[in-house]
């Protein structure tokens, strides 16, 4: 188990190099991305003007406050609550973000299944677990939104957060077809039989 | 008898208040819910993901923020006692005037589409959203209003089954064991589970819904309803799915189950999650005031 510190953005060794229960923290820009975002980049053709090469993305869409453009909100929208969304439903996306965009990073909750996982390894990429449901934390890692891709999309834009010290992050899923998820349903699969026999059910 | 007048204005102020208050305030029965879970927790990465939940309270209390970012499908039960009058079209109108201006006035993140088109009103109000839910009951001069935001990571764990009497309650024990193993750690554990078992298919789970956003501590009023909740409870527990999915001894809270009458050939059975972030609020409604709660 080795933590990391990461100046983003980060290099394919970097990645590669971090193993299942490892943890992480991330320094400088970090982008957010949502089921409708994606939706548009990959389903609709539209190609966001952002170099995500190297960069981590975080399943997200925040509360936001618009505000005038500034040096402290230089793209006119002040942080309320910076939060994180449950990953399976974006799925189908990895590859895609990986293969057209040269994603390193996916940082959500829940895991993510066997195409990412497949991805991670052929195109050398993680998954990083952060805690969902503790946004009012993640907020205070987030240092300022910096600039917004499809603002037509409000919430669900794709925005440039600048963060500091945002973690520790667990390493879920690694590069080498590691996952944690596997390790724990597999684990809950084996226990299955017990705790239905616990409740009288006849197998 | 006097009558309780309800004033439709307080109703869209309170409507507002408990909608941001609710996102911001975990009621105390969850927040010790916490405390029990870490007491019992044998792995360590799960300690560690308790402990950061434990502090995100803390945090969103310190900061007057938000718990999570997901603002969720605004709902509000409305319970009306006894001599009470209120204009129950006006009532509607106002909780949804709330809604908007809750979403507005903070700003929250309105995280409400049309089904088919996706459009965001940035309102969190659409067709027949907010939920609204009347009840009534026997409390004389009173008016409850509940609000719970409903997580979608958790709502997303619903589910529905329309089981048939030959295969008894064996079948409904399986049902809740799988579909906790299915949800993992998308639905953000540590969760309540709510069953419900019986009634139609709609009815079935409205139950579980109301299973899921009750109290920590609330025990099911129905005995057989209440054995199967301790049975379930224990059972989930014991999978070792954990905080998150990410393993340990605490998926769930607890395990809580409502149940009505079926139908002679039917069986039903229905699963709704509440995720750890089990946010609700409440505005009582009497002579004396208006009284915030959980």
């Amino acid at each position: 188990m080795t933590h990391y510190d990461f100046q983003m953005p980060v290099t394919e060794a970097q990645v590669r190099a971090l193993k299942v229960g490892d943890t992480v923290t991330l320094n400088g820009a970090l982008f957010g991305i949502r089921d409708a975002t994606q939706i548009h980049m990959f389903d609709r053709g539209r190609k966001s003007r952002f170099d995500l090469r190297g960069h981590a993305v975080i399943h997200t869409a925040p509360n936001v406050k618009k505000v005038p453009k500034s040096n402290e909100y230089p793209a006119g929208y002040a942080s309320v609550c910076i939060g994180t969304t449950t990953s399976a439903r974006m799925e189908r996306f990895t590859r895609p973000l990986m293969s057209e965009y040269g994603v390193r990073i996916i940082i959500g909750k829940g895991g993510l299944g066997k195409d990412s996982q497949q991805a991670f390894a052929d195109l050398g990429g993680v998954y990083l677990a952060i805690i969902g449901g503790t946004a009012a934390l993640e907020t205070t890692w987030v240092e300022a939104i910096e600039e917004v891709d499809f603002e037509d999309l409000n919430p669900e834009c794709l925005w440039r957060f600048a963060v500091k010290g945002f973690g520790p992050l667990l390493v879920a899923m690694d590069a080498h077809g590691s996952s944690s998820y596997d390790r724990v349903n597999a684990a809950a699969a084996a226990r299955r039989a017990a705790a239905l026999a616990a409740m009288g059910v006849k197998a | 008898m006097s009558k309780l007048h309800v004033d439709i204005d307080a109703v869209e102020e309170a409507a507002k208040l408990l909608y941001i208050r609710a996102l911001k305030v975990l009621p105390d029965d969850i927040k010790q819910g916490f405390g029990r879970l870490d007491a019992g927790e044998s792995d360590s990465t799960a300690k560690t993901i308790l402990a950061t939940m434990i502090e995100n309270i803390a945090v969103a209390e310190r900061t007057d923020n938000l718990l999570c970012q997901d603002t969720g499908i605004p709902i509000y039960n409305v319970t009306i006692g006894r001599d009470v009058e209120v204009d129950g079209a006006a009532m509607k109108a106002a909780i949804r005037r709330g809604v908007e201006r809750a979403t507005r006035e903070h700003p929250l993140r309105s995280s409400i589409v049309h089904p088919i088109t996706r459009v965001n009103e940035q309102t969190s109000c659409g067709r027949f959203v907010p939920v609204i839910n009347i009840d009534f009951d026997e409390r004389p001069q009173t008016l409850e209003l509940e609000m719970i935001p409903k997580g979608s990571g958790s709502e997303n764990g619903s589910f529905l089954r329309m089981f048939i009497p030959a295969d008894g309650v064996d079948a409904i024990k399986t049902f809740v064991i799988d579909r906790v193993m299915e949800a993992g750690g998308k639905v953000c554990p540590p969760t309540i589970v709510g069953v419900g078992v019986g009634g139609t298919s709609d009815l079935c789970m409205h139950l579980a819904k109301v299973a899921a956003t009750r109290p920590l501590g609330s025990v099911c009023d129905d005995p057989e309803g209440a054995k199967l909740e301790r049975m379930l409870s224990d059972a989930v527990n014991a999978l070792g799915i954990g905080p998150q999915g990410l393993g340990g001894d605490s998926t769930s809270f607890a395990v809580h189950v409502e149940t009505a009458a079926t139908h002679i050939t039917m069986n039903p059975v229905a699963v709704n999650i509440q995720c750890h972030s089990a946010r609700r609020a409440t505005a009582t409604f009497t002579p004396k005031g208006v009284e915030i709660g959980f």
